[in-house]
């Protein structure tokens, strides 16, 4: 399984060397890094050539590293009913970013790239209709980016008075309850009482 | 006259537009909260607009604040049909991760109650579908059989629908030896249940009218719109990924894979009727090995991941601290990334995890099948009549627990 995807990988980087910027197989996936502006040629392409024939968009999504300067990695998973083999893709985009969309290639991508618009707030040039997908009519912000709050910011509840659902910040009852599990001796940043004993070496003992 | 009154050119019948509908989001058709916005020409659909998202708990990111473990419950609520097959995904992309193999006695516990959630998942949809065609008694007596498979799931994991039985490293109990006899004994009554089902629908002349030559997706539509599962199967591409792509330890079993000729939805609903048939053949394989005496032994890998015997927190420190931080902390998982699926009642479902080396999931992505099924709604009910739309969403199996998510 794993030298088949280490052919694979290498026939693509020989074949198409402008899109491929780096690939690995691990745990026998393969997994090629693509260059941002290449994507829909290389998704087209990889569909096409006989040797890889990905005719099923499996999956796309996003993941969030807040602290990178392209902040998001945009996944790609292709499966080939034909050649019984996986791939995916990964793009690092910058937040500001306009990816190119696969719809045209792909027309099951379009929900899926509705949902990363959602959540991620990512956008796709060339998507007939990105619109929210998952989120209420008129939410606001994109729910899993790091930095939005689990709780969200608005609540809905059915008022009374107004005979209708209205739309308030959230209060919680209780603060939201996370509990940090991590041992000390892994986790921890303050330094336990005793513990700056050990740092001292091992001739400087009387 | 500006021109703005020249209706009196029209006649009567060109003035007609066309009519905008909700369907849903509380249509008992809907299977679930699915909010279709339709625009029908006379009775002929000519747009079809899924609104999803009603049921959208945001799952995904309240995985990322929990650990592995506490995460396992929250697949169950995803398909609540067929629950123990997505709890599958998640424990085989954390055993891939972290490199654990099952016992070989979990393992075919694991296939035995994947076909369970199988034929619970096919009955539900074979006897709903129906439903939605007009038919009332499939239902009765479907679900008078999905009642004694969910009394097998209490009896193994003391629950009948949200079970969290299939846990990181193997299975959360072993069954006891009655249940493994009770649930031989169903076999064969079931099939002739199944066969008075069979004896209802498939020769039946209005089911046949609903369905025969209603959603017909080709053999190329169905990869263009990343079908999986029976919606393949139904247009003829025998892909099963219990065959093509083995996990646990399906490639001991015998089974063969059904497929349909013309990918319609009476097609598909055959198909569903026949894997049921199947599903059962590799329930009596699974119960005749789980007697063998090399198949006895425990049914978790004991290591970091799965929580010590009972007897030996009674005697050992070590193995209550164990398990004390197994349910406060949970294991860590080494970082990396992976993509596990399995084939799901509805079909691929799979679970992409971007692990960071906490005792949290950096980043868990669902793979629904029913999310890309339904995305096609509008492809397949474009140009059929509006009743049709019933009969194709009933055909796709979608349940919105794991559209939504």
């Amino acid at each position: 399984m794993s030298t088949a995807m280490q052919e694979l990988g290498g026939y693509i980087e020989a074949k198409r060397p402008d899109c491929v910027v780096s690939w690995e197989v691990t745990r026998g996936e393969l997994c090629v890094n693509v260059a941002p502006a290449n994507i829909r040629g290389l998704v087209e392409w990889l569909k096409a050539e006989p040797t890889c024939r990905f005719t099923t968009m499996i999956d796309i999504t996003a993941v969030d590293y807040p602290e990178r300067a392209k902040r998001f990695d945009v996944v790609y998973h292709f499966l080939s009913m034909h050649q019984n083999h996986r791939i995916r893709l990964k793009v690092a985009v910058r937040e500001e970013d306009i990816v190119q969309s696969i719809t045209s290639v792909h027309p099951s991508a379009d929900w899926f790239e509705r949902e990363i618009f959602d959540m991620f707030g990512i956008l796709f040039s060339g998507h007939p209709d990105l619109r929210r997908i998952l989120t209420d009519y008129g939410f606001r912000g994109h729910p899993l980016r790091k930095d939005f709050p689990t709780t969200g910011y608005v609540e809905v509840r059915y008022d009374e008075v107004q005979k209708r659902v209205v739309y308030e910040p959230v209060s919680l009852v209780q603060e939201y309850r996370q509990f940090d599990f991590i041992s000390p001796w892994e986790g921890a940043e303050y330094v336990l009482p005793g513990d700056e004993k050990s740092d001292v070496p091992a001739g400087d003992k009387a | 006259m500006d021109g703005s009154k020249f209706d009196d050119v029209q006649t009567q019948e060109q003035r007609i537009r066309n009519f905008n509908i909700n369907f849903g989001p509380q249509h008992p058709a809907a299977h679930g909260v699915l909010r279709l916005v339709l625009e029908l020409d006379g009775e002929i659909v000519e747009r079809c607009d899924p609104h999803i998202g009603l049921l959208h708990r945001g799952t995904e990111k309240l995985m990322e604040s929990r650990t592995y473990l506490q995460n396992l419950p929250y697949f169950d609520r995803l398909d609540y049909v067929g629950t123990m097959n997505q709890e599958h995904g998640w424990c085989l992309a954390i055993e891939k991760l972290t490199g654990v193999e099952v016992p070989r006695r979990a393992q075919l516990i694991r296939v035995l109650f994947c076909e369970v959630g199988r034929i619970l998942n096919h009955l539900l949809n074979v006897t709903t579908q129906a439903m939605d065609v007009g038919a009332l008694t499939p239902p009765l007596w479907g679900f008078e059989e999905r009642e004694k498979l969910m009394q097998f799931y209490e009896r193994a994991s003391g629950a009948r629908l949200h079970a969290a039985y299939f846990r990181p490293g193997g299975v959360h109990q072993d069954l006891p030896p009655e249940l493994l006899d009770d649930m031989e004994a169903w076999c064969d009554p079931f099939l002739a249940v199944l066969g008075d089902i069979d004896g209802l629908l498939t020769e039946n002349r209005i089911f046949k009218q609903r369905n025969v030559d209603i959603g017909v997706i080709t053999e190329e539509d169905a990869q263009d719109w990343a079908f999986s599962g029976v919606m393949v199967r139904g247009s003829g591409m025998a892909w099963d990924l219990r065959r093509a792509q083995p996990y646990e330890c399906y490639d001991e079993f015998e089974f063969q894979i059904p497929v349909g000729k013309n990918g319609d939805c009476y097609d598909r609903y055959l198909v569903r009727m026949e894997e049921m048939r199947q599903s059962i053949h590799i329930m009596r394989q699974a119960i005749e090995k789980l007697r063998l005496p090399e198949n006895q032994g425990d049914i978790q890998a004991r290591g970091k991941i799965t929580p010590p015997k009972r007897s030996e927190m009674k005697t050992s420190m070590e193995a209550l601290i164990h398990h004390f931080k197994l349910y406060t902390e949970g294991f860590h998982v080494p970082e990396g990334e992976v993509y596990a699926c399995v084939e799901a009642p509805k079909g691929e479902f799979g679970v992409y995890l971007v692990a960071d080396g906490s005792n949290k999931p950096y980043r868990a992505k669902i793979r629904a099948p029913g999310y890309a099924h339904l995305q096609a709604m509008d492809f397949m009910a474009k140009g059929h009549q509006l009743a049709d739309v019933a009969a194709i969403l009933g055909s796709m199996d979608i349940v919105f627990g794991e559209v939504d998510r």
